[in-house]
């Protein structure tokens, strides 16, 4: 052990709550690095050294080695077994991420659990309606071509927690999407990392991913508690104050483990769905616990591990005022769209949507879209909703995301949305100004061809 | 006269470049444009320089999970940076430079410093990033 001597050691993994980095930090006694090299630390099975060495084809051997590197970057021990996977890199964004998932395709790859798709950036079957470009439709479709293939579901949606493939509490999966992980951590309690495009595809071919993160129960402690000061439940009954505490949420926690304290008892699922894509637009949530709602924290002392917060923050009424008034960037009440359905719509959403248009037409100055998946939309398809919707001028699409429109076709200078994560998005991704609010005033401004909004109930007269 | 930093290895490989560096976080995904290496965000400091070839110096990455694509498509353009100096360095972003070895055979060596070592590092500097041996050596120190 002579080399030792004089060498700095380096800890390789500092682990903070749910987030692991890597970072440099002079220490004397790390195994994982000897003499300035790193060796392998991570324990491998028969068959996965098998993999490695191209005994399951060309296919398996990228997808593990990529794999098995990150396990060694961040101390993973060994790689555990995953049920599911969902996929984010769906959309056609570049060429490379084309030619990766083409070559993974061609080489036989096939996914080894079942796998879900994120959606793709258009309607892949309503693509004229979407007025999708035919010169860029060809790229969508060999991407399409590649994950089925693969033998992936084609559930194209972001939303694969309301229909797809839904794993159980405690479960260990692989997601990617920010929302869906934040959702399948959070809301039900399964257990993934925050998976970046391109590692959610080796997740599938392999059916395995590194040991480490938010798989470990020790990672999923809460070290922030926010709690909610001076509300009443009035505010509550406008259900935009959900994506706006989500929004403050993220801010606040940023890449940390936070709880939240002081929702009502009657938030409903699609509430958590609109907090939970809100937070993880604004900060890097994976994980979070809204204490008497979420499986992790059926009490405060449950979801802390019984240690106490490092740090206890609160978000008040005018904060949301203020998040509201971030989220607002247009300048008139001129608008030219209407959009909902970021994350994906649910059929619950549709029959208020439904109940809420009520005979009206959307005004002929502005376009409303919504987005969801081909479940949903043959569901409303069968029960007449989505015959009243188009009636009133409302347009469904379904595999696309909003955010990712064709802007050349479609021009747009304004939308309203009931998503803020649409709002905060969708002027670095489609140069739109934004309004934010309640669908019940996305309705009225689709009504009367521009923007209406009620008195908030948090704003103080 | 030729000086060493000593770092700790995230991806190896070797890289040798002009330093571009941020005391701000960077995001690949949304911030830096995959067809020229531009950075894109108007409220970043970097605003409309390149990344490519550059030794890229930033404290830690922003985490969008695309950032990994967008890399994977710099790398095979020739658009990459050279290397990659952080303070830490998450998941998300050390998935784009693992997923360029292992997939179009490109190194992109990503090394973290601790907090007074990566004062050290300016803009302009030209160095050579060892990830592999956990050293970065400057050519010329005094600049700029």
């Amino acid at each position: 052990m002579k080399i030792i001597e004089n060498v700095i050691f380096y800890n390789l993994v500092i682990f903070k709550a749910g987030v692991t980095y890597l970072s440099f930090r002079d220490h004397r006694n790390n195994l994982n690095t000897l003499a300035g090299k790193r060796i392998n630390s991570m324990r491998l099975t028969d068959e996965e050294i098998g993999i490695l060495n191209g005994q399951q084809g060309e296919a398996a051997r990228i997808a593990l080695s990529v794999l098995v590197d990150l396990g060694e970057l961040f101390g993973a021990e060994e790689l555990i077994q995953i049920s599911q996977v969902h996929i984010d890199a769906t959309l056609y964004m570049v060429e490379a991420g084309l030619e990766f998932v083409e070559k993974i395709a061609t080489l036989g790859g096939k996914v080894a659990v079942p796998t879900s798709l994120n959606p793709s950036s258009i309607d892949l079957q309503r693509w004229k309606e979407y007025r999708v470009p035919p010169k860029i439709l060809p790229k969508h479709k060999r991407l399409e071509t590649a994950y089925l293939k693969m033998r992936a579901t084609p559930t194209w949606t972001c939303a694969p927690y309301q229909n797809g493939i839904i794993p159980r509490f405690g479960e260990q999966i692989a997601w990617g999407e920010s929302n869906a992980i934040a959702f399948a951590n959070s809301i039900i309690g399964a257990r993934t990392n925050r998976y970046a495009d391109l590692m959610d595809i080796c997740a599938a071919i392999i059916g395995k991913v590194p040991k480490f993160g938010l798989h470990l129960t020790e990672n999923r402690k809460a070290n922030i508690l926010i709690q909610l000061k001076d509300f009443s439940s009035r505010m509550f009954e406008n259900e935009a104050i959900y994506p706006l505490l989500g929004y403050l949420f993220g801010e606040m926690a940023g890449d940390q483990v936070a709880a939240i304290e002081g929702i009502p008892q009657n938030v409903k699922i699609d509430n958590l769905k609109a907090f939970s894509a809100a937070a993880a637009s604004s900060g890097a949530v994976g994980l979070f616990h809204m204490v008497g709602i979420t499986p992790e924290a059926q009490n405060l002392k449950m979801c802390l591990h019984g240690s106490k917060p490092e740090n206890i923050l609160s978000i008040t009424p005018k904060m949301i005022e203020n998040a509201e008034d971030r989220l607002w960037t247009v300048k008139s009440d001129a608008l030219d769209l209407i959009v909902t359905g970021c994350p994906h719509y649910s059929p619950a959403e549709f029959i208020r949507l439904g109940k809420l248009m009520n005979g009206q037409k959307v005004h002929s100055s502005v376009i409303f879209w919504v987005f969801t998946n081909r479940s949903v939309y043959a569901w409303i398809k069968n029960n007449g909703i989505l015959k009243d919707l188009a009636h009133a001028g409302i347009m469904v699409f379904t595999d696309g995301c909003p955010l990712q429109y064709p802007k050349e076709t479609w021009r747009f200078q304004a939308a309203m949305t009931d998503s803020a994560k649409f709002a905060n998005y969708c002027f670095s991704q489609r140069g739109l100004d934004a309004a934010f609010g309640a669908i019940e005033d996305c309705v009225e401004t689709a009504v009367h061809g521009k923007i209406c909004r009620r008195e908030s109930p948090w704003r103080k007269k | 006269m030729e000086k060493k930093i000593k770092g700790c290895c995230v991806v190896p490989g070797i890289g040798k470049g002009k330093v571009l560096k941020t005391s701000q976080s960077v995001s690949f995904g949304g911030g830096v444009d995959p067809a020229t290496g531009l950075v894109n965000d108007p409220r970043h400091e970097l605003f409309n320089q390149s990344v490519a070839g550059r030794v890229l110096v930033f404290p830690f990455g922003k985490g969008s999970s695309t950032g990994s694509l967008i890399m994977l498509e710099l790398a095979r353009i020739n658009k990459a940076p050279a290397a990659i100096v952080n303070v830490r360095t998450e998941p998300i972003l050390a998935t784009g430079p693992i997923v360029c070895k292992h997939f179009y055979g490109k190194e992109i060596p990503v090394i973290c410093l601790d907090e007074k070592s990566f004062q050290k590092l300016q803009t302009g500097q030209n160095v050579t990033v060892n990830a592999t041996e956990n050293v970065i050596f400057m050519t010329n120190p005094s600049l700029p």
